[in-house]
């Protein structure tokens, strides 16, 4: 952590300042898929993390490798992943919206089974 | 191409066939054919086997072909006959044909019926034909699985419940089989899984002594070894006709095979070791299963047990290791499978009929429905060891073969299991006498009509398998002797 | 003798073609093709009989002659049933006696059953037993035997539950089924003892009494009795069952709910005395080997013998009497068979025991035959129903008559000379048993009036439903007539020179003292029936009264029945199946629903971590990713 501190204002950017951003973005992303009720808050949970993953990729690829392009190509392609994810889960949030007329997690329990009380079987 | 292979390439053919079928009439002409190529095919396989037999051909298994399939494990579909699984192959054809014009009428999804059905039915094909020891298994696994969707869509009564408990139980047995061949082969040596093979080796005896009783129960299960024998009650009485014939006469035979050709063969020194327990155990299952017959009023609850104590002799003559009494083992499988085929035939016909299973509802129906009546005696006396028909022939064989032990136990329970077939004429002249004979119990049985032609069809066949044995046994016996020979040769050569 | 083959082929076809024909056929037809078939078997076993008798005499000894002989079944090296065809004295005799009844029954039939539901497969059936009795005397081996033995059973178990729709019809079927079932476990086991240690089913080495063949059995013994004993009295057991010996005996009156004309075929002339014929067959064995199973048999034939005859002095069913006097005749023949000893002149009782089942099955069926000419003009079996029927049933009753007199033994009919060579027998052999023996004929005497009296004479007939009883037609009274022909001349048949216990010569001579003794006893008896009987008077009240206790058990039949009911509805049903049911229902599969009941348990119980919350295994995914993160790092 004291290299951010030791270059600051030198106009070069540490390696651990990349790695910090994404590290926050990451847990905010982490905290927000937990604790958000609503399905598109959670989709967007999702992409801060895989944001943060592509933010690490770009750095870990400048710093340690500068003279190969591995590491963008895999944060453009993870990009290009995400995108096409992002359609098809807000294709079935939209259908789940117009079903239920809710995005709400806690409600979607259709394919759940009921409460074990009411389900004893006979045997 | 392997000629044995066509027996599990008809029935996956007439899958394909009966996927394309579109009503009811090209459904059961696509079933019939399918039954009625097995038919044939299983006499040609007979007139071959005994052909190349007479050529003097003395190789163990005829008609040998492998194919690698999973190099790993050395795991190889690898066919081959004797005589005791082409007197299998013959009895499940006889029941398959049969089990098709049984079900003529099914109802509902009649496709989908008989696309299990003739699944079910690769599997037990394949499971007689093959000699290593997890394609075996796989083709076991295979008969098993449609089992619980038969009974469970086509059944009557607490279908959800016996179909259930039926296929756990044999889940559960197979588990117990699959722990014992992985046991056998890494113990044989780890490089074959193929039977012939494996018998060559020596499996130490201290692994025998744990293989053998998991592989014995094992398929004890499917054989309705006392006290594993529960499924068989609720499974049989839930199950529609075909079904259930198909099961009681050819799937429960499965048990009696492999502990015959996996377990005793394979394990023969813990199998003289252990033999008493489960000799205690199928004796009891004799007398246990007879006198459970005696008091029940479900026709069906009748069958099971009645084929819970015939099954129990059949792994009763296997244990007793001699080559009289497992002839006898083999001949009681067919002639068990065969007339309890013929008994849930005709009381699946009745129940059409009569829409009750009750005997304390039926009575005086011989003279309503003369053909089935007659039918159900003919089984009934079958089923008591009358001499002409098949189960006397099995029966006094596991006797007499039973006999030659000479030591105390051997004929204590050998007396126990003669006993039987008094008890037999009790509860089969008992169920007879109640719903055949007597005055007619319900006034709208009256109007009842007889078998119909496919009806007739089933059950005629049947007969004249049941006469065929019964009056002619000495080429099947001769054989099913041949081929049992070696066998108890090497259980022999453990002692 | 090839041709003796088709003895049995016709009968068995006969049965196939006329079961299979059943309704297709119109009953006359069914009646004449079994009728005609049955005509050629006689006359083929005619013809066999003679060219026998006439050729297979060698030195003074008749030799067994196996006609026909095929494996059927191969057990081990040593072990195979064989089906097979074995002439000797006895079973050449045998098929005599078969042919001739069961042809006199196929005729008599023919008029008897007209009409009835299920002709044709009456006919069916009576082939099946013709086939089934034939096949059992001419066996060559034991097992064959036996399994002749369960079709002469099953033909048996048919015929009598033949009214299927009479529920008296299928429990007497049923019981006649069962109880011969369980003799013939005894019969099995005695065969599995005998073959385990003689290596053969084969009459002929068997009756050898080859020492060497019986070698294996030396020392080896079962609660202090020889294994061979065990094995000849297991055998005897089956032989008990089916020819009704105490306690086994229960299933044979019941047995007269079917036709009459079966009840004179098979529970009067031939089944019931196989075995009879299963001891004469084993005689060897029994007289050289076991002579106590032998005398026992002796004691438990003349315990049968008086039992039966006391029960059957007080029976009022005329069809019952009958089967009570069967029974008693065959304990007579059992007892000859025990007392006699082997070779020569010793063998009187073997030889008296065949003459005996020979008189027997001729006046017997002829009995029974009559029984049916008088049941059908009646329509009731019942003695208090019937009296005075002597001026309608003339041909009836003079045959009855002379069949009454045969078995009460008076010259110069039939059974004096049987029975009188059986009682010369057995006063020879202990003369205990030889009085008993001869009380029981004094018996037989009077209760044959008995019977005679109150069907012919006593009070005038008066008719219940409205008609007059009329004399049978011309197919029914035939076979009477020709049958009573018989019974009068067959005690003058040289029978020793035929049959003896070793093949040999006979000579038959009448001690007369003993056949003095035996005629004023059947005198005796008759004369005590007609004082009783022969007009209506209150004589035969007032000794009913006098031996009040005694009449009555007797009149229950000792209350036999009753036990055997106990036993089977009580102990087989209540105490023995119906707890191994419950146990099997509520201990063994109740085991099994418990285990599903316990997995089901737990899967609940640990159910609740599958919340089906996503956020939730998010969490615990994450939770665990940072443990074992922690753990690599810091440990």
């Amino acid at each position: 952590m004291g290299a951010i501190f030791d270059n600051f204002g030198s106009g070069v950017i540490p390696l651990e300042g990349y790695i910090f951003v994404s590290l926050i973005m990451f847990f905010a992303g982490i905290y927000g898929f937990l604790s958000r009720k609503s399905l598109l808050m959670i989709l967007i949970s999702i992409e801060m993390i895989l944001n943060s993953a592509d933010i690490n990729f770009a750095a870990f690829n400048r710093y340690l490798y500068p003279d190969q392009m591995e590491g963008f190509f895999f944060a453009l392609f993870t990009i290009a992943i995400s995108a096409c994810e992002t359609a098809v889960a807000i294709a079935i949030v939209i259908n789940i919206y117009r079903n239920l007329n809710n995005v709400e997690v806690d409600s979607l329990h259709e394919l759940q089974e009921p409460e074990p009380s009411e389900t004893k079987v006979d045997l | 191409m392997n000629f044995l292979s066509i027996f599990v390439i008809i029935p996956l053919i007439t899958l394909l066939a009966l996927y394309a079928a579109r009503n009811r009439k090209q459904i059961n002409l696509i079933a019939a054919t399918g039954a009625t190529l097995l038919l044939i095919l299983s006499g040609i396989l007979t007139y071959l086997y005994l052909h190349e037999r007479a050529m003097g051909n003395d190789s163990l298994m005829l008609f040998r072909a492998d194919i690698l399939w999973y190099a790993p494990f050395n795991i190889y579909y690898s066919v081959g006959v004797d005589g005791v699984s082409v007197a299998m192959l013959i009895l499940t054809s006889i029941i398959m044909f049969t089990g098709v014009f049984a079900s003529w009428r099914i109802d509902p999804l009649p496709k989908e019926f008989f696309l299990w059905f003739f699944l079910l039915s690769s599997g037990v094909y394949g499971f007689f034909i093959t000699i290593d020891l997890f394609s075996m298994f796989m083709f076991y696994e295979i008969a098993l699985i449609p089992m619980y969707l038969l009974i469970g869509i086509w059944g009557t009564g607490r279908k959800e419940y016996s179909a259930m408990k039926l296929t756990l139980m044999l889940m559960g047995g197979s588990a117990l089989l699959l722990v014992s061949i992985l046991g056998i082969y890494y113990f044989s040596g780890g490089d074959t899984m193929n039977l012939l093979e494996i018998a060559q080796r020596h499996i130490p005896v201290e692994v025998q002594r744990y293989l053998f009783p998991l592989t014995f129960m094992g398929f004890g299960v499917l054989g309705a070894l006392f006290p594993f024998h529960t499924w068989s009650p609720d499974g049989h009485a839930s199950a529609p006709t075909a079904v259930s014939m198909l099961h009681a006469g050819v799937l429960m035979k499965l048990g009696g095979y492999g502990a015959f050709r996996v377990a005793i063969y394979l394990m023969p020194e813990a199998a003289h070791e252990q033999a008493w327990i489960f000799l205690i155990l199928t004796g009891i299952s004799v007398i246990y299963g007879a006198f459970s017959a005696v008091v029940q009023t479900d026709l069906k609850y009748i069958n099971a047990y009645s084929s819970v104590s015939h099954c129990g002799l059949v792994l009763f003559a296997i244990l007793m290791m001699n080559e009289t009494a497992m002839t006898g083992a083999v001949m009681q499988m067919l002639s068990h499978g065969l007339m309890t085929a013929l008994f849930f035939a005709l009381i699946g016909m009745i129940y059409g009929r009569t829409h009750t299973r009750l005997i304390t509802e039926m009575g005086g129906l011989m003279k309503i429905m003369p053909f089935l009546g007659v039918s159900y005696v003919i089984a009934g006396l079958a089923s008591l060891g009358l001499p002409g028909l098949s189960g006397f022939v099995a029966e006094m064989t596991i006797f007499v073969g039973a006999f030659q032990e000479s030591d105390t136990l051997h004929r204590i329970l050998t007396i126990v299991a003669v006993t039987s077939i008094v008890i037999t004429a009790v509860y089969i002249l008992r169920v007879v006498g109640k719903i055949l004979y007597g005055k007619v119990q319900n006034p709208q049985h009256e109007t009842l009509s007889d078998a119909t032609w496919w009806e007739r069809i089933s059950v005629v066949t049947l007969i004249i398998a049941i006469v065929a044995l019964g009056s002619l046994p000495l080429w099947i016996s001769d054989m099913i002797q041949n081929s049992i020979m070696p066998i108890v040769g090497k259980l022999m050569a453990a002692l | 003798m090839e041709y003796t083959l088709y003895i049995l082929i016709l009968p068995l076809l006969s049965f196939v073609v006329l079961g299979l024909m059943d309704t297709k056929w119109k009953p006359v037809v069914a009646g004449t093709v079994g009728t005609a078939i049955l005509t050629i078997v006689a006359a083929l076993s005619y013809y066999t009989a003679w060219e026998y008798f006439s050729t297979a005499n060698l030195n003074g000894t008749y030799q067994k002659i196996i006609a026909f002989n095929t494996v059927w079944v191969q057990f081990n090296e040593h072990l195979h049933i064989d089906m097979g065809i074995l002439l000797d004295p006895i079973s050449v005799m045998m098929l005599v006696v078969i042919s001739t009844v069961s042809l006199m029954v196929h005729i008599y039939s023919l008029a008897y059953m007209k009409g009835e539901r299920g002709f044709e497969r009456y006919y069916a059936f009576l082939s099946l037993f013709s086939f089934a009795m034939l096949g059992l005397v001419v066996s060559t081996n034991i097992f064959q035997m036996y399994m002749f033995w369960e079709m002469v059973g099953l033909s048996s178990y048919l015929l009598i539950g033949f009214y299927y729709t009479k529920p008296e019809a299928v429990a007497a079927s049923k019981k006649a089924f069962i109880v011969t079932r369980f003799a013939d476990l005894g019969f099995l086991i005695g065969i599995l003892i005998l073959s385990y240690y003689t290596k053969t089913f084969d009459f002929g080495i068997l009756t050898s009494c080859d020492a060497n063949v019986f070698a294996s059995f030396s020392g080896v013994t079962f609660m202090g009795a020889s294994a061979l004993s065990w094995a000849m009295a297991l055998i005897f057991i089956g032989g008990a069952g089916k020819s009704a010996m105490f306690p086994l005996h229960i299933w044979l009156p019941d047995a007269m709910e079917g036709p009459t004309p079966v009840s004179a075929l098979i529970h009067a002339a031939t089944m019931v005395v196989a075995g009879v014929f299963l001891v004469a067959r084993l005689f060897p064995i029994y007289i050289t080997f076991t002579p106590e199973v032998l005398h026992g048999i002796a004691y438990v034939g003349a315990f049968t013998s008086l039992f039966a005859a006391v029960i059957a002095i007080v029976q009022t069913d005329i069809k019952r009497v009958l089967a009570f006097s069967t029974i008693s005749q065959i304990g007579f023949m059992m007892v000859a068979l025990g007392v006699s000893g082997y070779g020569g002149q010793a063998g009187t009782g073997y030889m008296a025991s065949m003459f005996h089942l020979f008189t027997h099955a001729m006046f017997k069926a002829l009995l029974f035959l009559g029984a049916g000419s008088i049941i059908h003009a009646v329509h009731s079996n019942e003695m208090t129903q019937m009296g005075g029927l002597k001026k309608f049933l003339p041909v009836t009753r003079w045959t009855f008559l002379i069949a009454c007199l045969a078995i009460a033994g008076i010259p110069p009919f039939s059974g004096f000379f049987s029975k009188d060579e059986i009682l010369a027998a057995t006063m020879h052999f202990s003369p205990g048993l030889g009085v008993i023996m001869t009380f029981t004929a004094g018996l037989t005497a009077f209760y044959m009036f008995r019977l005679y009296y109150r069907i012919f004479h006593g009070k005038k007939y008066q008719t219940t439903n409205g008609h007059t009883p009329h004399e049978s037609p011309v197919a029914m009274t035939l076979p009477l007539v020709f049958l009573g022909v018989v019974t009068i001349f067959a005690g003058f048949i040289p029978f020793g020179k035929f049959v003896s216990s070793d093949g040999g010569y006979y000579h038959i001579h009448i001690d007369p003292t003993i056949a003095t003794i035996s005629v004023v006893v059947a005198l005796a008896g008759i004369g005590l029936a007609t004082w009783l009987y022969r007009k209506e008077n209150d004589a035969s009240a007032a000794v009913a009264r006098k031996f009040n206790t005694i009449y009555r058990a007797a009149y229950h039949r000792f209350y036999i029945d009753e036990l055997y009911l106990f036993i089977t509805k009580k102990i087989i049903f209540k105490r023995i199946s119906s707890p191994v049911a419950w146990f099997d229902r509520h201990i063994v599969d109740g085991t099994m629903n418990g285990l599903a009941s316990v997995t089901q348990w737990v899967s609940l119980k640990i159910k609740g971590f599958q919340s089906g919350k996503i956020q939730h295994y998010a969490f615990v995914i994450l939770l665990g990713t940072l443990i074992i993160a922690a753990i690599v790092i810091f440990i």
